[in-house]
């Protein structure tokens, strides 16, 4: 087990700098440059102020030189200075966005499995009764609703017809002045809507998943032996089918672990959150180079970690496949 | 349904009588300035430095605009007025200005501010390590010398009359800045200024805090603090607003129009309206043979129907552009010749080009090529693309077939604009009030990647340009340029479509605001909130 995780890993070194090959260079194959904020359509600049810039960012030197100065200063967990007018180190520009990202992807994940799990489950115990097709009307209507839409029409009802909720931003404006547990409050109201409409669309994909790996397992011989035994219909279901029906969930959790810092632009553009996704885009948009380049290789990095992580916790979980990889050996 | 109706006409009828109230309480001592709550700013974007050396976005220039200061800058009549500079003399040859500045100022850090600084944030803009994009104007000056603590002086090569005005950029702290690398400089997130505002906060895409500056050396602020808050998305912000957790933000015309035209809205919040400093145009590239008969340009324009665009686009906030300058200003020349719509003379004036449907196919063609060409322009600017759909409209009216292509920012440049490969573009210039704009018109400014890309030559507008920089005298100026509108009328190297307005609310507690053509934040100091309007206390 242990060599085998050690040989995944070690396959992840030449797999990493083939990301970042490819991102590197289809980066700068895209038209524009970063400084073309600055010099472009301006009437003020001058006209050498694009190469004292070129050269101020090391842009004019030719792409490989560049690409190694680069993978050079990465292996010293140095993601560069930002392109942008700031010139702040970009691992300083991402750290600072990534609690309130994980923090809401966290909460909304917890969200979708608590709902989306059971109404699976039901839905596939009970198939083709009005609750399951309710339920999977439901959450289709969830995930096709343009969630800039349902989180406008909740900002506007909540937010500015009966004041309940906040209607954008993370914190109060006196929030320096309030008492800790009002703090807390204030934080909370804040995060209900976005995590409402962060959770509302991703309903149906694992409710649909559930629903059918159940209906799957349900079928299988060993269930028919369960019932066969005697046991109550409970106890077949929720200690003998849920739990092998469980099981690719945490293939698919494995799988979401690099969403968990990903945001969306639209969704943090709506509530006025300074997430990662707008922190992303701002970057592609201005060609901030090192900023999107640090940014795709954390987001590598955590796809192959959590690969490699779910396919070991599959392995804990199903006696199955820990058997057969060790007579495999 | 009943009680639904009932508890609408309660919430009409408590917000009438609110409001009654409120007219009734207007008092005279409303009229006096006093100091204290907070004024909350809405933006679409954040900040990128508050060195305003390095800062070229319009967040950034607001937040610098409150925390540093100039030698000199415009008031609300767009005239030039000292700001940190009490004086200044112009030497008889137009060639030294002589700044005699204020005594007793003090960057905010306390530490007392002197001509040092001012030389010392000239010497940072023309140093050829700083990557600014606003060196241009200093680089004209032969020398600059600090002789006392309160004389700044400056002598130019040759006269050169945006120079006063060049003035009024941000003078830095030497003290926080000597020995440092600019573009490494902390200042650039805690900036150390003059300005009526201190910097307290930022955080990061969130908000930036500032609060008075007790030390201000002018009158007020009487505005205790200042939040910026950003929210990239103006429906949010519009909802935001309605709650009172902005005091302001800039309007689309949709929400200006109908949105806001609401009691409740115009109870609480004042609207105000006035012309950009800016136009958007149709150019057309001149190296193309299509364009360089001027009649063809002439019949183009009088095509097109401008009040049309602005109807339709701007919801009618805006104003025909007939030239690069903005109506309500002293340099505006309101008789030059006009293009408006008239498609009759349009189809004549092609005729005279030799332009005829001779093929009958409803397109005009000469030589037995039909007339027919693109318009490119860039996305991701709404009021661009709509106008070029509404011309495209008209030109197949008079015959003329035109194709629409949208094209992202970058690619648009590097791909059509640098190399010249297009026909015709829609775009705009934001303009300032200093009337020189050497480099859109001058025949030497049409190299790659320069401004005057539509490739417009001609030798009384060169040497008209060239002499406009020259002179300071205002009525001097307005003669060069009056003959150089003049002229660019009669060629149409453009088509001068319209001036957009600037639509903005502002929350109606706030007093001592005066619209000018300079718009409303020139006397952002001044402004204030009566005491029993004040909402924060802290």
């Amino acid at each position: 087990m242990y060599r085998y995780i050690f040989r995944r890993l070690l396959m992840m070194i030449p797999l990493l700098i083939g990301i970042t090959l490819i991102s590197f260079t289809v980066i700068h194959l895209a038209p524009g440059e970063p400084t073309d904020l600055q010099t472009e359509m301006n009437p003020q600049a001058s006209s050498d102020l694009q190469a004292r810039l070129l050269k101020q960012y090391g842009l004019d030197k030719p792409l490989h030189e560049q690409y190694l100065h680069w993978l050079g200063r990465l292996v010293q967990l140095d993601f560069g200075n930002s392109f942008s007018q700031d010139n702040r180190p970009v691992f300083a520009k991402i750290t600072e966005r990534l609690p309130v990202t994980i923090l809401l992807n966290l909460l909304s994940l917890q969200v979708i499995l608590v709902v989306a799990l059971p109404l699976g489950v039901i839905s596939a115990v009970r198939r083709n009764s009005l609750f399951d097709r309710s339920a999977t009307v439901l959450v289709f209507v969830g995930f096709a609703m343009p969630s800039f839409w349902l989180a406008l029409l909740m900002m506007d009802w909540f937010g500015v017809r009966l004041g309940w909720l906040p209607v954008s931003g993370l914190k109060s404006l006196g929030y320096e002045y309030m008492t800790v547990s009002g703090q807390f409050l204030d934080r909370i109201t804040h995060l209900i809507i976005p995590v409402f409409i962060a959770a509302i669309g991703g309903l149906a994909g694992f409710s649909r998943y559930m629903r059918s790996n159940m209906l799957d397992v349900v079928r299988q011989d060993y269930i028919m032996t369960a019932r066969a035994k005697g046991l109550s219909e409970r106890t077949v279901i929720y200690k003998h089918a849920l739990r092998n029906a469980l099981l690719p969930v945490i293939t698919i959790l494995g799988l979401s672990l690099p969403g968990l810092i990903g945001g969306s632009v639209i969704f943090e553009t709506i509530f006025a959150i300074p997430g990662m996704g707008k922190l992303f885009y701002d970057g592609v948009m201005m060609r901030d180079y090192p900023l999107i380049m640090g940014v795709l290789v954390i987001g590598a990095v955590l796809t192959l970690a959590g690969n490699l992580l779910a396919d070991i916790s599959y392995a804990l979980a199903d006696p199955r496949i820990r058997q057969g990889e060790s007579r495999g050996l | 349904m009943m009680r639904l109706v009932i508890l609408v006409l309660v919430v009409l009828l408590a917000a009438c009588s609110q409001s009654d109230q409120l007219r009734s309480l207007e008092q005279p001592d409303d009229k006096k300035p006093v100091f204290g709550d907070t004024f909350i700013e809405g933006s679409i974007g954040d900040a990128s430095t508050l060195l305003p050396i390095l800062a070229s976005d319009s967040a950034s220039s607001t937040i610098n605009g409150l925390v540093y200061s100039g030698l000199v800058r415009y008031n609300g009549d767009l005239k030039v007025v000292g700001d940190l500079a009490e004086s200044w003399d112009i030497s008889e040859d137009n060639l030294t200005i002589t700044f005699h500045l204020r005594k007793n100022i003090t960057w905010h850090d306390g530490v007392p501010m002197t001509s040092a600084d001012v030389l010392f944030t000239y010497q940072l803009y023309v140093d050829p390590e700083t990557p600014t994009a606003y060196a241009e104007s200093y680089r004209q000056v032969k020398k600059a010398e600090a002789p006392d603590d309160y004389t700044f002086k400056v002598t130019y090569e040759q006269p050169y009359a945006p120079a006063l005005i060049s003035w009024s950029l941000s003078i830095l702290p030497k003290h926080l800045l000597e020995g440092v690398k600019i573009t490494e400089s902390r200042l650039a997130r805690h900036p150390v200024g003059t300005g009526p505002y201190r910097f307290v906060e930022w955080l990061d895409g969130e908000k930036i805090v500032l609060e008075a500056n007790p030390d201000y050396f002018a009158e007020g602020p009487y505005i205790k603090r200042f939040v910026f808050r950003i929210i990239p998305d103006t429906s949010t912000q519009f909802l935001e607003i309605q709650t009172g957790g902005l005091d302001y933000m800039s309007l689309q015309p949709l929400q200006y129009d109908r949105q806001t035209d609401t009691p409740a809205f115009k109870r609480l919040f004042n609207k105000y309206r006035y012309l950009s400093f800016g136009y958007t145009y149709l150019g057309y590239n001149l190296k193309r043979p299509l364009f360089q008969d001027r009649r063809v340009r002439q019949a183009l324009s009088y095509a097109i129907d401008k009040q049309e665009i602005i109807d339709g686009v701007l919801l009618g906030y805006g104003k025909i552009a007939t030239g690069p300058y903005k109506p309500d200003t002293w340099v505006y020349n309101p008789d030059v010749p006009r293009y408006d719509y008239n498609p009759k003379k349009a189809r004549e004036l092609l005729a005279a080009a030799g332009w005829a449907d001779r093929d009958g196919d409803g397109i005009l063609d000469k030589d037995g090529k039909p007339f027919r060409f693109t318009i490119v322009t860039n996305q991701g600017n709404d009021l661009r693309s709509k106008a070029g759909e509404i011309i495209q409209r008209r030109f197949r009216q008079v015959g003329v077939d035109v194709q629409l292509r949208i094209i992202e920012w970058a690619t648009f440049l590097k791909e059509f604009i640098h190399p010249g490969k297009f026909d015709a573009t829609i775009l705009g210039w934001s303009t300032g009030p200093d009337p020189d704009q050497y480099n859109i018109w001058h025949s030497s400014k049409t190299g790659p990647r320069e401004l005057n890309f539509v490739g417009y030559k001609n030798a009384e507008v060169d040497a008209l340009l060239e002499k406009g920089r020259r002179v300071f005298d205002e009525q001097q100026r307005k003669q060069s340029y009056d003959r150089i509108q003049q002229i660019l009328a009669e060629d149409q190297p453009y088509t001068f479509l319209f001036v957009p307005e600037s639509l903005s609310a502002v929350a109606s507690r706030f007093h001592g605001i005066k619209p000018t053509a300079a718009g409303i934040r020139y006397n952002f100091t001044q402004w204030y909130v009566p005491q029993r309007l004040q909402k924060f206390s802290r």
